[in-house]
């Protein structure tokens, strides 16, 4: 009886914070999600979706200027991420420091970093534009690629290396073979964490294009501010963003569940 | 000899990458004692831009003050965000399986949301209730507690699934109250969880620009996030910016290296 009583009243200390989640997370988004099937008369309606898929000149080309900015950002940190990734953890696994080296400029706030950079631009006489956001980008989300394929790569079981070469595995076969698939979670997850901060980035192709290219973020605040007030576009872009951000995370915990079967073995 | 060259390739490519992402940030402390934005040394060598951070009129009164605010934010919703996040850690390990997972779920969602859309929902939240929630500190407050509060679960966590489940047992054995167990016992042992959970909220805080940017309102409190945006977005970056900045490249990168050093020296201790 009295063990009973304890497990209740050690479980109710989650209640504040579980109420909290519900207030402050799901209600917030569930508005959102409401909004985006009313209309301005307040009846359920699917016209905001007809209006974002059909302005072509408007929401649909920034949905895909994001899309395409993202995964060329997400392609380019990739590719130089990996080597990064995969040397440090070759070389350098025991220098923590170096490996931080890395990681430490995504604490510094990027809006300190992206107006750094464009004033490098502007003093050298770069056009603002497609190249400028493109550099501001990669050079923002860089860490957030090296941190997750670093982890993996690290913790990759060295005997399965050896192995590959022992049975006769050239050093390019043991990287294209071994190594690439076993880091596939860091991948997966290095590529979420830099292509869903990537498309919905608010400010810095703005700042970097001086207004002139807006992104999927800069045009979720433009429908919100006061000035415009379209809630239901907005909210139309931000449940297009939320499955987006839904998708990339069920593939994530797939290849972890494939991952923890193959270790399981 | 094949491998020595390999080694000597990857340190090259690792070199070039390292500088390319602090040539930035070294680009700006040079020029900050330049007095100019021009990137130049055309004045020759100076400490007019830290001069100006104090006699720039309004832009230094702002700068204080969206100081103050950012510290009143970042220490309040990290000071929240820990003690909710504690308790909230305790009895979700409690929980039965499936509220568990449901709960750590919802825990998950506002790390792996995108910000823009969580920012919106809590402005679209706030106005929808504006009667409850004034503009201002409040909103400023709950919505950095909603952000930060995930982390500290989750640094909380797996150090309480270390712990030995008789520790609690044995306090309640020994005449213990569940209560004072809890403080006495259980709570000492997640401490460094805590400390860590702490510092992660306040560094998200400290750090945190789209958030507070969509709930600070039209109340006028300004974060140094967002005065740095609306103050330097539109014209070129003065040279007061470039001092500011320069602080705090310097200050941020010492810190978290010192902290790291540190840790490294504890962990090769043990």
């Amino acid at each position: 009886m009295r063990k009973v009583k304890f497990r209740f009243s050690r479980k109710a200390f989650a209640y504040p914070y579980m109420i909290f989640l519900l207030l402050f997370v799901v209600v917030p988004l569930v508005i959102v999600l409401i909004n985006a099937f009313l209309g301005d008369d307040g009846k359920l309606t699917f016209d905001n979706f007809i209006e974002f898929f059909s302005d072509a000149s408007g929401g649909l080309t920034v949905l895909g200027n994001s899309l395409i900015i993202g995964l060329v950002t997400t392609l380019i940190c990739l590719v130089i991420g990996y080597p990064v990734a995969y040397f440090l953890a070759k070389y350098h696994a025991s220098s923590k420091i170096f490996v931080l080296l890395f990681i430490l400029p995504m604490w510094v706030n990027f809006l300190i970093r992206t107006l750094s950079t464009k004033a490098i631009f502007m003093a050298l006489d770069i056009k603002l534009g497609m190249g400028t956001i493109m550099f501001g980008m990669v050079y923002n989300y860089l860490p957030y690629m090296i941190l997750p394929l670093h982890t993996t790569l690290v913790s990759i079981d060295h005997s399965y290396i050896e192995a590959a070469e022992d049975l006769g595995a050239d050093r390019f076969t043991v990287l294209w073979k071994t190594v690439l698939p076993l880091s596939l979670s860091g991948i997966v997850s290095g590529v979420t964490m830099t292509f869903i901060p990537a498309i919905s980035t608010f400010a810095i192709s703005e700042i970097l294009s001086s207004s002139k290219i807006f992104l999927f973020g800069d045009s979720i605040n433009m429908y919100f501010s006061k000035a415009t007030n379209s809630l239901g576009v907005g909210s139309v872009m931000s449940f297009v963003m939320l499955i987006i951000v839904i998708i990339a995370n069920v593939l994530m915990s797939l290849t972890e569940k494939k991952e923890e079967v193959k270790s399981a073995l | 000899m094949k491998n020595k060259i390999g080694r000597i390739f990857a340190d090259g490519y690792l070199g070039l990458i390292l500088a390319l992402m602090y040539l930035p940030i070294f680009l700006i402390i040079v020029f900050s004692f330049s007095g100019s934005s021009r990137f130049s040394f055309a004045d020759g060598f100076t400490f007019n831009s830290y001069k100006a951070i104090f006699t720039s009129g309004a832009q230094s009164a702002n700068l204080l003050s969206a100081l103050k605010y950012t510290l009143i934010l970042a220490v309040s919703a990290s000071v929240i965000s820990t003690v909710l996040g504690t308790f909230a850690t305790i009895g979700i390990y409690y929980l039965g399986r499936k509220v568990k997972k449901i709960t750590l779920t919802v825990n998950q969602l506002p790390m792996i949301n995108s910000e823009v859309v969580m920012a919106v929902s809590l402005m679209v939240f706030f106005a929808a209730f504006s009667f409850i929630f004034p503009q201002g500190m409040t909103r400023l407050i709950i919505s950095h507690v909603a952000f930060c509060t995930p982390y500290v679960v989750l640094s909380i966590l797996p150090r309480l699934q270390q712990m030995d489940p008789n520790m609690y047992e044995a306090a309640l054995d020994l005449g213990s109250s569940p209560l004072a167990a809890i403080f006495k016992v259980v709570i000492p042992f997640l401490t460094p969880g805590i400390v860590s959970g702490f510092a992660m909220a306040f560094t998200l805080s400290l750090d945190d620009f789209i958030i507070t940017q969509f709930n600070k309102g039209d109340t006028g409190i300004e974060t140094l996030s967002t005065y740095i945006y609306e103050d330097a977005r539109v014209k070129s970056l003065e040279p007061f910016w470039f001092a500011v900045f320069s602080i705090f490249f310097v200050v941020i990168l010492t810190l978290l290296l010192l902290i790291n050093i540190r840790k490294n020296k504890k962990e090769a201790a043990k």
